[in-house]
């Protein structure tokens, strides 16, 4: 069964009691099982929820795991994750890593005694010297936020191994249309599923998917010791969001991709953060791991000073200048001052995140809207005198949607 | 927003405020039954027409008056009226607009419950109800009296998917001041928008295609802001309204609705092309086959097909059960037009209680099998589909 298939079948199984096609919402948070209690199915909402036990399913075949675990948030996924490790051990991270998942690994974990170490991930051999004989994890984005880095799985996966480290992946940029990490070497997927798996940002919601079921009885145990379970009502949202997941992917990576290409022939733009442009640093690695689905967020640098980067970011009237990513509306940010403003300045400048980069989320809203926004925030930011180029070229892509 | 914007982009954000309460990106779910006035003047401002405003939820509340917005962008209409479902859409319209000794002219392949409707119902009441062979346009014209007030028909029409001439329909009814209605639930506004072509309403179950998802039920009315004047008012009455709830998760719905067609678009096209070259298949049922008679029509009027297939097989009545009970993909139940894909026998679904005549009449065919594709990839549905029929 196709992923598309999957994703709208496995999971939501009709309802045995009413042969209702879409199962109930089971709110119970308590429940009153016949015979032997220990071994029921079902006793508190917090250790199992039907509800939340179908979108596990759900997400589990999507990863190609054997279970799936979901959360309140993103960060409590990760949080959860991290609990595996114990006082003394060591994790290395990817330098190009959500805002919030630095502060966790270096604000909260070293209260317990676990240090990271960040280390560009798409350098092996610096991964190789930052190994010690503690590291127990390493963690990376596919791809990085917000700078779209790519980070070969099966090659890091093989280094994790060698070393008896966990390898865990944070797929939420790519989704499993474009990446299955399990399949690649990868230990642990997480995803927050607040983005593009809910994808109508309407929900907050985590996710980790395991292929070992030793590693999943571990996950789980710290699950319910800690609490940090996915709401029956966002868990029903999600589900409702997963089965259009991949036709609302494949038209947001589309419409990126047009998006990406226009940036970079911007006479006003500096440098363009996109795995499907050739000039990635990564693009053949984009080709084969992420199968032609280069994703729906599009970061660049502003050939231009700050004020120009802020006029930008407000100038727009389509995107709509927020933080998240992955849902149906556009929207604009600026991670220095936003999504990554808890980085510490210092390690936030040497990620290469600068205070220019822009990042964009593209919606479903028409491409040709879309371009015609950016148009409009350019000559509104970044007036050019010679602006006949600009719009020829836009002019040029627009040929390209009518066909 | 611009009235060309693609409808992508109308599905996104059309009738939603652009700065939405507590600056959320998506609008809250208002729940409140009833709305507070700051002093008495303000309710003899809104007494007086001042700025629209929500004073009780059977007669308005912000939910449902987003997605009526974002329904007539979608549709191209000036309005629409949410209703809870599309028997209360058309029902509410049927009473807003016909008195007793009006005529109610209807082309006779429809949904069975809206025949049942206008007989034990309407009749009841004084208001004459014909019903016209479908396509039978001389017919229709030659029906037409002094007190006719309504033509309605389905387009396309369940379940054999007839295209209806919307121009001549129109030409024939604005000559005598008649209003027309169509319900094009199974094409919805992606595939066909009927006020670009002069229809006067246009109504649809949301239950289908709009909602997509198959866990909610809503229908809506659609019409410029004047004729849609005495259904309002008879929904402030009778109450046939919305929940809060589920007008959100109908615009959740509505924002995929582009994307969904076009895939439901796609495999129709080619389930139908699969299923014509079978040898255990006797007819396909498709407006996007050469082979349907209102394939020109279909040409004309549609951008899509649609996500219905239906098909009848070489086999007895308990042959085609033995089919449905072999699919593994599709479910077996009524409805059509969520991202699940669901089949049925009509025969035994809604003709199970009807004469052999009445059978013949509406074209069901014994072994008529009717397939309501969801956004599965197509493969996997074709892939289906075939062990199935080997079963036969």
């Amino acid at each position: 069964m196709h992923l598309s298939t999957r994703s709208i079948h496995v999971g939501n199984e009709k309802d045995p009691l009413t042969g209702a096609v879409i199962p109930p919402l089971y709110l119970s948070s308590t429940y009153a099982p016949e015979g032997d209690f220990s071994t029921a199915v079902y006793d508190y909402a917090r250790s199992g929820n039907p509800t939340r036990a179908g979108l596990e399913t759900t997400l589990a075949a999507l990863e190609e795991g054997v279970g799936a675990l979901a959360f309140s948030s993103g960060m409590a996924a990760i949080h959860a994750a991290t609990q595996l490790l114990r006082c003394g051990d060591h994790i290395i991270a990817g330098t190009d890593i959500y805002g919030g998942t630095y502060r966790l690994l270096h604000k909260i974990l070293n209260r317990s005694g676990i240090e990271t170490s960040l280390v560009p991930l798409d350098d092996l051999e610096a991964v190789r010297s930052a190994i010690r004989t503690n590291t127990r994890m390493i963690w990376v984005e596919n791809p990085g936020n917000p700078l779209l880095t790519l980070v070969d799985i099966e090659a890091l996966a093989d280094i994790a191994h060698e070393h008896n480290a966990l390898l865990a992946v944070d797929n939420t940029f790519a989704t499993p249309v474009a990446t299955q990490p399990l399949t690649l070497g990868a230990d642990i997927v997480m995803h927050s599923a607040t983005k593009f798996l809910g994808g109508h940002s309407d929900l907050l919601g985590g996710a980790l998917v395991v292929k070992d079921a030793t590693l999943l009885k571990e996950l789980y145990f710290i699950q319910n010791a800690i609490g940090a379970v996915m709401s029956p009502f966002d868990c029903f949202l999600c589900s409702r969001g997963i089965k259009t997941l991949e036709v609302r992917f494949r038209e947001q990576c589309k419409s990126a991709l047009w998006i990406a290409q226009y940036l970079a022939h911007h006479p006003a733009v500096r440098r363009v953060h996109y795995p499907g442009l050739p000039d990635h640093p990564h693009y053949e690695l984009a080709q084969r791991q992420l199968r032609g689905f280069y994703g729906a967020v599009v970061s660049f640098e502003l050939d231009a000073d700050y004020a120009a980067t802020q006029r930008f970011v407000e100038a727009t009237r389509l995107f709509q200048r927020a933080v998240s990513v992955g849902a149906v509306e556009s929207l604009i940010e600026q991670p220095a001052s936003m999504s990554h403003a808890s980085y510490d300045k210092a390690d936030r400048l040497k990620a290469g995140i600068d205070d220019g980069l822009i990042r964009l989320s593209v919606g479903l809203e028409h491409v040709h809207d879309l371009l015609n926004d950016l148009q409009h925030a350019f000559r509104i930011a970044v007036p050019l005198e010679d602006a006949p180029q600009e719009t020829s070229v836009l002019r040029e892509r627009q040929v390209g949607f009518l066909t | 927003m611009s009235r060309e914007s693609g409808l992508q982009t109308l599905a996104v954000h059309a009738g939603e405020a652009a700065v939405k309460s507590e600056f959320g990106i998506v609008d809250s779910i208002n729940c409140s039954s009833t709305f507070t006035f700051a002093n008495t003047a303000a309710i003899i401002d809104m007494l007086e027409g001042g700025p629209e405003r929500d004073e009780y939820a059977r007669y308005s509340s912000p939910n449902t008056r987003t997605v009526e917005r974002k329904l007539a962008a979608l549709e191209g209409s000036e309005d629409a009226i949410l209703c809870t479902t599309g028997m209360s859409a058309l029902t509410l319209l049927f009473w807003g607009l016909l008195r007793p000794g009006d005529q109610l002219l209807f082309f006779d392949r429809c949904y069975h419950r809206t025949r049942q409707f206008c007989y034990d119902y309407l009749q009841a009441y004084g208001i004459r109800c014909q019903a016209i062979p479908t396509g039978d346009y001389a017919a229709l014209e030659a029906a037409c009296d002094s007190k006719t007030r309504l033509i309605f028909s389905e387009l396309p029409t369940n379940p054999h998917l007839d295209v209806i001439d919307i121009e001549r329909v129109v030409g024939i009814a604005k000559q005598r001041g008649i209003a027309t209605c169509l319900d094009t639930t199974l094409a919805s506004p992606i595939n066909v928008r009927p006020v670009s072509w002069g229809i006067d309403y246009v109504v649809h179950s949301a239950t289908k295609y709009l909602g997509g998802h198959n866990d909610l039920l809503a229908g809506v009315l659609c019409g410029t802001k004047q004729s849609l004047i005495p259904m309002r008012q008879l929904q402030g009455i009778i109450g046939a309204i919305t929940a809060p709830h589920t007008a959100y998760l109908l615009q959740r719905g509505l924002k995929t609705l582009p994307l969904r067609i076009r895939q439901q678009n796609s495999s129709g096209l080619a389930v139908a092309q699969f299923l014509a070259q079978h040898p255990k298949v006797k007819r396909v049922y498709y407006p996007g086959l050469e082979t349907h008679p209102s394939y020109p029509l279909a040409r004309k009027y549609l951008a899509g097909g649609g996500g219905l297939v239906s098909f009848e097989l070489h086999t007895d009545r308990q042959g085609c059960g033995r089919f449905i009970d072999s699919v593994r993909i599709p479910k077996i139940g009524p409805s059509l037009g969520g991202v699940e894909t669901l089949i049925e026998q009509p025969l035994i679904m809604s003709f199970y209680r009807a004469s052999p005549a009445d059978r013949q009449r509406w074209g069901i065919d014994d072994a008529l099998v009717r397939l309501a594709l969801g956004i599965e990839e197509t493969d996997d549905l074709i892939a289906d589909l075939d062990q199935a029929l080997r079963t036969l």
